[in-house]
């Protein structure tokens, strides 16, 4: 190979991304925007109890509408195969199991038909009564074999009820979370178009590798047959992790009327059946001695999940890994109620728990007289508290510290209550962030061109992370070629296979793959004595076998945030002015999009401390509230300035990057930290979210 | 057991209305026959092929949607297209000029001002709307003085004249610094 | 959404005469904010809409008394930005600025949010019961979700309030809103176009079938351009009022000697407190006199389960806005 001019690296260039123009010029296609002739629009039919029976279901009125072509309910839906998720079993028994499931979907020659279609399908149920309500005490709560992400529900370490009896300092308190919604700004949608027994899906979803082989199981079609397309995704936070109805019933209905079909879900009927966040009681109880030092932790956590599929989210999971102390306890239990069924929402696990360990330690900061970061540099372990695992990197009292020095930590007065600036009490709080870091099995392929160009391809999926243009950075490293010489594709389920965009694990799997293609491609580049043949050359990286061997060791990235609250004293309004975030997460891929990847955890943290609740109706058994005038997200004036930095790290027992996932941490911890500052502010605790006004009007 | 039913006081059908409607759209003068029902939105995105304008919520919950209807900002998902006979309609397609983005469309690009896209359109149609309505005085919640007759547009007025437009990647401190840009 | 047949009017008169008299199936069109909405949700089934968003009902022009005559399908942002409304009125140029969003605001008309219905859960949600959608069918939120919804004034069939902001300093300022129907033009005092629940929640208004709002006349105030309004909800921007309140006083020489006041989403009308008026006519301008006018208006309040936060909401927001407003500690 002939002497290159040295390259500056492009992992770490603040690289705008890739698709940034297709995306303010309105020409990115997203799932149904791809165009297709012919096309029959589907629309979905929700169940109105929240348990029993459809006794009949009158199609009549529906199909004499003017463009229906269709309804399709169980009686006339074609039998799926099973699969392990409950939710994909569609319009395939007369069961009703939560409010608003699918009962039936109408296909129709226009959306306006459609969806008057399905308003006048005349549905007959026999209704049951249900029990939607999570409750502490359920008396059908129970351990679940795993939780989330394959971890043990319970651990136990030491005597913990003794370390709690002859602890110098106890917090036992208990914090409530409610139901969140994901609610991505582009809804679940399917575009479904089958030629010859060939099946192709343009749909929203965070993988489409994984989305293909559900979807061909399903229809009990092989894989080859079925191919899933994912140019862009407006968002998924968890939601679109795993396929949802909208793939199987734009297949379904596409198949019935021998047309393409369409089929976005409504934004009131994400809040049925794509998935949100469990509520959760969580009960905290810290002990420690007179100095602050952690004697006892237990974190026991009560969440639900629906009849028709297990879902047990990892909540304490986080209280595990965070703080030294001899003697633990972390429980899970889970309570099936007549409910949609929980899912991944950005951060499982971790951010609901660490609201509850952050707010307690907080509150033990107050007991013990003791500074909050004190408090938690002190507990800092040198080894993972449980399973003794060295840290292949841990960096939280390095955030703490350069955080604190940031936001001006050292001039508060400790003293709730202390500040007042007109009618607003002012406080500031502090909580700490934290995500393991994983890798699944990926594969990638890396082809140098005769032109001097490279085309990278893996099936991973760029929801708004900013993956392609940080897999282009890693590809042009590993080959030494200037990052406008490489095209990366990916999104589509015919690439090589790559895991779903999710677990903050993204970049650290697809990277190492196509790090691996490319490390590949030189080697045969090199044998070939650096020439590229005329028809090209191609190398391939698969990951299995590296990710098997690699060393046990405690993977977490962690982070700092601090928060500026104001509340009115006498509407009990809060307004955060002010935010800083700091994080020790590896070697920072492209900082331009990793800063927003960041701002965006902790804006969406922000919303879930203040704004966000999907409110029960124990009446009717669903989420009352459920479109975007009242489940409200953070809009534009309720977000101020959001600082943020990170700490030198690179983490070579990661990944070859030397990089950790970064697209949860930054919600982790949000919550804690506003309910802190909102404590510091007006000597309230509040240990429920969302802090609405009415916890704190005067 | 208890029995219930539903849509059951609606049984007819209805034959849907057509009705023609003559509209500009990025400037090209568009003869459609629109199902009354159909909202502008529906028409740009399936009728007209101009995806770009993107579907939220449907409801006005979201900004998704918004487009400049004769100069000004609005949500296209309320407004039925049989409504706007003569009216002009400029969406996210048509704000690049000979293959020149918008000043705003290149602040969005270099403040990196959106994650996954999916609300940007709405974001950049609806920065333009609060140029404009800035230049010409209009006042907002924020503004201290009503009767003043030039409004600078600070941080404050552009978080809450932008908050009809929702981003659930979070990017409104972004968003924020590229519509600053602009307007200074 | 059912099909409808559609029709532009060119005058009041023709929309009038288009509208059939009974006013059966047949709904007027503004700017459709909340109108298409409801159609969607299938809340509102009309079999014919007859727009009148282009109607000639398009100026804000102030009358010799001083006062302000607004046809009704001026938008609300060109209100708010009105110059004689800045001037004259600043609390409603605010009430109307901090209502909804940019983008709705350029497409909502006076007439339509005088008109907007309630955004109680139940009654978005046609699978439900709702005594204001369905009269007899119940009101699920007496037991259910309330948080949100009326202290003041509410019924055994109905707890829904008014969504309106533009509405509230309205009621404070008072003045007329001309209707023209069937049997001809009327004009309806303000307050008093919004009516309370009863046994009729079905009803928001006293409006007749088929009668259209051409426009509001608003009585001259002079000391409004002492006047506030101030909105407390659960987001920064973009969403309902949990409590507001719009106020003017008459500042002489540290005593009140007049003052209007009017409290948003505490009621299924927008709420003119005439209590709290009569207690602050003569009273000195202190934060004792403020809550006791406060008190005086509250002292009806029948909270729900759930919705008792309103009322110290309700009197810190009005102690603090008069007190503001007086400049005077609080």
């Amino acid at each position: 190979m002939a002497t290159a001019p040295p390259l500056t690296p492009a992992v770490g260039a603040p690289l705008t991304r890739i698709e940034a123009r297709e995306k303010v010029t309105g020409v990115a296609r997203y799932a149904v925007e791809h165009p297709a002739d012919d096309v029959a629009y589907a629309w979905i039919v929700q169940a109105t109890i929240a348990k029993g029976t459809i006794r009949h279901l009158d199609a009549g009125a529906a199909l004499g509408h003017d463009g229906v072509l269709a309804v399709i309910w169980h009686e006339n839906a074609p039998r799926l195969a099973e699969v392990d998720d409950g939710e994909l079993a569609l319009l395939q028994s007369a069961r009703v199991s939560y409010r608003g499931q699918v009962v039936a979907v109408v296909v129709a020659e226009s959306l306006e038909s459609a969806r008057e279609g399905a308003a006048v399908v005349r549905v007959d149920y026999d209704a049951e009564p249900h029990d939607v309500q999570l409750r502490a005490d359920h008396p059908g709560l129970y351990r679940p074999e795993t939780v989330n992400g394959g971890f043990e529900p319970d651990s136990e370490q030491g005597d913990l009820e003794a370390a709690l009896r002859e602890a110098a300092v106890t917090v036992d308190e208990t914090y409530l979370t409610p139901a969140f919604h994901n609610n991505p700004m582009e809804p679940h949608a399917t575009l479904a178009v089958w030629e010859g027994g060939n099946l192709t899906l343009y749909d929203s979803n965070q993988g489409a590798p994984s989305a293909r082989e559900t979807v061909a199981k399903v229809f009990e079609l092989a894989p080859e047959r079925v191919r899933v397309i994912v140019t862009h995704v407006g968002g998924g936070f968890g939601s679109k992790g795993t396929p949802r109805p909208n793939i199987v019933l734009a297949a379904l209905g596409a198949r019935h009327v021998e047309r393409p079909v369409k089929l976005a879900v409504t934004r009131h009927q994400m809040f049925a059946f794509t998935g949100y966040r469990t509520p959760t009681v969580q009960r905290l109880r810290l002990g420690a001695d007179g100095d602050g030092r952690l004697t006892a932790i237990a974190h026991e956590a009560v969440s639900q999940s629906s009849t028709v599929r297990e879902f047990a989210e990892q909540t304490a999971v986080a209280s595990r890994v965070m703080y030294a102390a001899p003697n633990r306890r972390t429980t899970h239990r889970l309570a099936r109620l007549d409910v949609p069924t929980p899912s991944w929402m950005r951060a499982p696990g971790e951010c609901p728990g660490m609201f509850a360990l952050e707010s307690a330690m907080d509150e033990l900061a107050s007991a013990s007289g003791l500074d909050p970061i004190e408090l938690r540099v002190r507990n800092e372990p040198d080894a993972d508290p449980e399973n003794g695992l060295p840290f292949s990197s841990r960096n939280l009292v390095a955030c703490l510290r350069e955080g604190a020095e940031r936001f001006g930590w050292s001039q508060r007065d400790p003293a709730p209550r202390s500040r007042r600036e007109g009618r607003w009490l002012v406080g500031t709080g502090v909580a700490a962030s934290t995500y393991p870091t994983y890798r699944s099995p990926a594969q990638a392929s890396a082809r140098a061109e005769p032109d001097g160009g490279y085309v990278v391809k893996i099936g991973a999926t760029d929801i708004g992370t900013g993956a392609r243009t940080a897999l282009t950075q890693i590809a042009a490293d590993a080959l030494e070629a200037q990052v406008a010489r490489v095209r990366v594709e990916i999104g589509d389920s015919a690439l090589p296979r790559a895991g779903v965009a999710g677990g903050s694990m993204g970049t650290a799997s697809w990277g190492t793959a196509v790090v691996r293609a490319c490390q590949d491609l030189r080697d045969r580049l090199s044998s070939h004595g650096g020439d590229v043949p005329a028809e090209g050359l191609e190398g391939t990286g698969d990951t299995a076998e590296e990710i098997q061997a690699q060393e046990k060791l405690a993977r977490h990235a962690f982070g700092a945030q601090f928060v500026e609250a104001r509340v009115d004293a006498d509407t009990g309004e809060v307004r955060v002015p002010r935010m800083v975030g700091i994080f020790a997460a590896g070697r920072i891929v492209n900082p331009r999009t990793a800063r927003s990847q960041f701002i965006g955890g902790m804006t969406m943290g922000l919303s879930m401390a203040l704004l966000e609740e999907s409110v029960l109706d124990r009446e009717f058994g669903d989420y009352l509230n459920h479109d975007l005038a009242q489940y409200h997200v953070a809009a534009c004036a309720d977000v101020g300035e959001i600082d943020v930095a990170w700490v030198e790290e690179e983490d070579h027992d990661i990944n070859p990057m030397g990089s950790k996932g970064i697209g949860e941490i930054g919600i982790v911890g949000t919550a804690a930290a506003v309910a802190n500052a909102v404590h510091h502010a007006t000597g309230v605790r509040i240990r429920e979210l969302p802090i609405h006004l009415d916890r704190l009007v005067g | 057991m208890a029995s219930r039913s539903d849509a059951g006081d609606v049984g007819g059908s209805w034959p849907k209305h057509e009705t023609e409607v003559a509209l500009g759209v990025n400037g090209e003068e568009e003869r459609l026959v629109v199902d009354t029902r159909t909202t502008l939105l529906d028409v740009l995105r399936e009728e007209l092929g101009l995806v770009g304008t993107k579907k939220g919520c449907d409801h006005g919950q979201c900004g998704a949607c918004t487009v400049l209807i004769d100069g000004r900002r609005a949500n296209s998902c309320l407004v039925l297209a049989v409504t706007l006979e003569g009216s002009e309609v400029v969406t996210i397609e048509g704000l690049a000029q000979d293959g020149l983005l918008h000043p705003l469309q290149e602040a969005f690009v270099e403040r990196d001002a959106f994650q996954c896209g999916y609300c940007t359109p709405g974001q950049i149609c609806s920065g333009i709307g609060v140029l404009e309505e800035a230049r010409q005085g209009w006042p907002s919640a924020v503004t201290a003085d009503l009767t003043a007759e030039q409004v600078p547009l600070d941080d404050d007025e552009i978080r809450e004249r932008m908050s009809g437009n929702l981003c659930r990647c979070g990017a409104y401190v972004n968003i924020v610094t590229a519509i600053r840009d602009v307007a200074e | 959404m059912r099909p409808f047949a559609y029709e532009r009017a060119g005058d009041a008169r023709e929309a009038v005469a288009a509208a059939g008299g009974s006013g059966d199936g047949v709904m007027y069109l503004g700017g459709g904010t909340n109108l298409v909405d409801l159609m969607k949700l299938g809340v509102e089934t009309p079999e014919r809409l007859v727009d009148v968003s282009r109607l000639a009902h398009d100026r804000v022009e102030p009358t010799e008394g001083g006062g302000l005559r607004i046809g009704a399908a001026v938008r609300n942002a060109d209100l708010a930005a009105d110059p004689t409304v800045r001037e004259r009125y600043p609390f409603l140029s605010q009430a109307l600025l901090s209502g909804a969003s940019g983008q709705l605001r350029n497409l909502a008309t006076v007439g339509g949010n005088l008109l907007q219905r309630t955004r109680c859960a139940y009654f978005q949600d046609v699978s439900k019961p709702c005594n204001k959608r369905r009269p007899g069918s119940g009101c699920p939120a007496r037991e259910g979700d309330h948080r949100n919804l009326a202290i003041l004034g509410h019924s055994d069939a109905c707890v829904a309030t008014n969504p309106s902001d533009m509405a509230v300093p309205m009621a404070a300022i008072g003045g007329r809103v001309r209707v023209v129907g069937p049997s001809g033009e009327r004009a309806i005092p303000l307050p008093g176009l919004h009516r309370l629940p009863g046994g009729e929640p079905q009803r928001d208004t006293v409006l007749e079938p088929g009668e259209l709002i051409t426009g509001v006349e608003l009585d001259p105030l002079d000391f409004a351009q002492r006047s506030r309004y101030r909105k407390v909800r659960d987001r920064a921007s973009f969403a309902f009022a949990v409590v507001s309140v719009a106020v003017a006083v008459d500042l002489d020489d540290g005593m009140v000697r007049d003052a209007r006041v009017a409290f948003g989403a505490l009621a299924h009308v927008p709420w003119r407190a005439a209590r709290a008026e009569q207690a602050l006519r003569g009273a000195p301008a202190t934060p004792e006199s403020f809550a006791v006018a406060a008190d005086a208006e509250l002292e009806q309040v029948r909270p729900l389960r759930d919705n008792a936060f309103k009322v110290p909401l309700a009197r810190n927001l009005l102690v603090r806005t008069l007190a503001e407003l007086c400049e005077v500690g609080a």
